[in-house]
């Protein structure tokens, strides 16, 4: 082992300063190119009189927030945010521990198939087919519900959510529940009291996969949520962006941040738990 | 689910031979073992399926958000599919999309992810860190907020511009005179991340004496590329493909946001065009049937991607 690490040292050192040098030059363009439109948002947000290019504010100043902070514009389509993400996601985790439970614990004839089915849903492209669901809810009388679009979310992401939650349950052993088992319990007192406290950082790391998926859509709430007051802020920005933009950018700007902090938090939460491979985790095995 | 009789009915439930070991597990009657799958299957049948049958049957009528068609919607065969491909709309739609994935996502986001991975393998620890942070923050950011980033980016009066006037080279109205430049590079920023994840850790489980082999033979940095890494992550490769390019067919809010498919339709991809053609012109028909080919587009895809991987789902 530390023959060979020793060999690798004495193999690229010698040339590693150069293209050392240059890599990392390269990567620090890249990585401006990639920060400076995000930099807009930030120093637009904090400037008073904030145009479309990045500068930095003559007047620092927190106007832009205290302007948008009031219940009407922000804290009214937060909040429905934070009730259409958490219901899709609380919806998809329950519905998807229930059925990745048979899936991994039981062999059964349609196994095979439900997790081809479910793989190839997870490839339709959901954007593509709003306009039938439009139709579809109209049909059924569920526009403007904020019940039906969250059924809808939650459906949505269910066929990634049950792929993950079933390979995080299949790391669970089975002796625990075998044990159980033998001293009567049902499969679903197992799957309670054993299997579900044993993956609870799997089920965590799926519910807040859904719940930032949820939080970040646009289009689904866009087409399917009609009255202003049931909006979450994805679709308020754009309609504030509609109304106001040409004028108040810094307003804009201010808004777009306090609706990105908590998916910026969540994922570096979602970071800690798996060290680093976040979604693909749970998602791709082997 | 009461659980009555466990024991006999594991001794009922037959031979298990043929089974994995790890499928192996309790037996009990059929029907209340796939019970807790129901509340998943109704909401897929409903919520998934049920638009997905619905967008095939509604693009065979002439369903109409206004007018007589609203009330009365009737049977119209073929008749969406028809005018569709006899509209100019339709196929100068159809081409912007495949410029559009084969330009943001098969070259741009792919080569781009694949590029910084590999770069970054060399990079100093905390460089390594900022791109990674940067690269990221990119792909965390809600779709609206990254879409009004790149708006503010590309817009007349934007950062680009503002570079490009104090570096004295000629600005461009990207949104308004090369929209699909444009959007193209938007995209690319805000989805390269996926990639880039994709192939750091497709890097990281190549075995460091298989590069070293190749190095002690003589190969230079990108003959071990070509000849050494790229064959060895070929998997991730075709993975990550099939993934980002599903990604991009179905990119609505970017584009909506930055030039709302125009100006005209310059810029209208496929899902703009069924929006639309469903909202805007109210012909939801119309909208319906091109919903239901980017379905069987993505249907296509998502086929051959199983097929390729066959990944392993016992």
């Amino acid at each position: 082992m530390s023959a060979v690490s020793i060999s690798r040292v004495s193999l690229s050192a010698p040339r590693r300063n150069g293209v050392g040098w240059l890599t990392n030059g390269l990567l620090l363009i890249l990585a401006a190119c990639f920060l400076l439109p995000m930099a807009w948002l930030v120093l637009a947000s904090l400037n008073a009189n904030a145009t479309l290019a990045v500068a930095l504010p003559d007047q620092w100043s927190l106007s832009n927030f205290s302007k948008v902070l009031t219940p009407e514009q922000t804290l009214l389509p937060l909040w429905n945010s934070v009730v259409l993400s958490g219901g899709t996601a609380l919806i998809t985790v329950l519905c998807a521990v229930l059925a990745a439970y048979p899936l991994s614990r039981y062999s059964l004839r349609i196994k095979k198939p439900f997790l081809y089915g479910i793989l190839f849903g997870t490839g339709l492209p959901v954007t593509a087919m709003m306009v039938p669901v439009y139709s579809l809810f109209v049909t059924l009388n569920l526009l403007d519900s904020l019940g039906g679009t969250i059924f809808f979310m939650a459906a949505t992401s269910l066929p990634m959510a049950i792929w993950m939650t079933k390979n995080f349950m299949d790391e669970v052993p089975i002796a625990l529940e075998e044990a159980a088992w033998v001293d009567g319990a049902s499969s679903m007192q197992t799957l309670r009291t054993i299997v579900v406290p044993l993956m609870r950082p799997g089920i965590a790391v799926v519910f807040i996969f859904v719940f930032i998926q949820a939080w970040g859509n646009f289009f689904v709430p866009f087409v399917l949520l009609l009255s202003p007051d049931k909006q979450p802020a994805a679709v308020s920005i754009f309609n504030f962006f509609g109304q106001y933009g040409a004028v108040a950018y810094g307003q804009l700007a201010a808004f777009s941040l306090l609706y990105s902090v908590p998916v910026v938090v969540l994922y570096v939460v979602v970071q800690k738990f798996l060290g680093g491979s976040f979604a693909m985790a749970g998602a791709v095995k082997g | 689910m009461a659980g009555a009789g466990i024991l006999p009915d594991r001794q009922l439930a037959g031979p298990t031979a043929g089974s994995p070991p790890q499928a192996r597990r309790k037996k009990r009657s059929r029907p209340t073992r796939v019970l807790p799958l129901l509340p998943a299957v109704v909401l897929l049948a409903l919520f998934l399926l049920g638009p997905v049958v619905w967008s095939f049957y509604g693009s065979f009528t002439n369903a109409a958000l206004t007018g007589a068609a609203a009330n009365n919607t009737s049977f119209v065969g073929l008749d969406n599919y028809i005018s569709l491909f006899g509209s100019s709309v339709f196929p100068t739609s159809l081409v912007l999309t495949i410029i559009f994935v084969f330009a943001s996502a098969v070259v741009g986001q792919n080569l781009l992810g694949l590029g910084l991975a590999a770069l970054m393998r060399n990079g100093n620890k905390v460089v390594r860190a900022i791109v990674g942070a940067a690269v990221v923050a990119a792909w965390v950011l809600p779709e609206i907020v990254a879409a009004f980033a790149s708006y503010a980016f590309f817009s007349d009066t934007g950062t680009l511009n503002m570079i490009l006037a104090g570096a004295h080279l000629p600005t461009i109205n990207w949104l308004y005179d090369t929209p699909m430049v444009a959007v193209t590079l938007a995209n690319i920023w805000r989805g390269t991340a996926f990639s880039m994840m994709v192939y750091s850790a497709a890097l990281m489980n190549i075995p460091p004496e298989i590069t070293e082999a190749a190095t002690v033979d003589g190969a230079g940095g990108w003959q071990r590329m070509w000849n050494v890494t790229l064959p060895m992550i070929r998997r991730s490769i075709s993975t990550n493909m099939m993934l980002i390019t599903l990604q991009t067919l179905s990119v609505f809010t970017l584009i909506w946001v930055m030039t709302a498919g125009g100006p005209g339709t310059k810029s209208s991809t496929l899902p703009i065009l069924a929006y639309q053609e469903a909202f805007q012109f109210s012909n939801l028909g119309y909208g319906t049937a091109i919903a239901t080919i980017l379905l069987v587009v993505g249907a296509v895809f998502s086929i051959i991607y199983i097929r390729a991987l066959k990944p392993e789902v016992d």
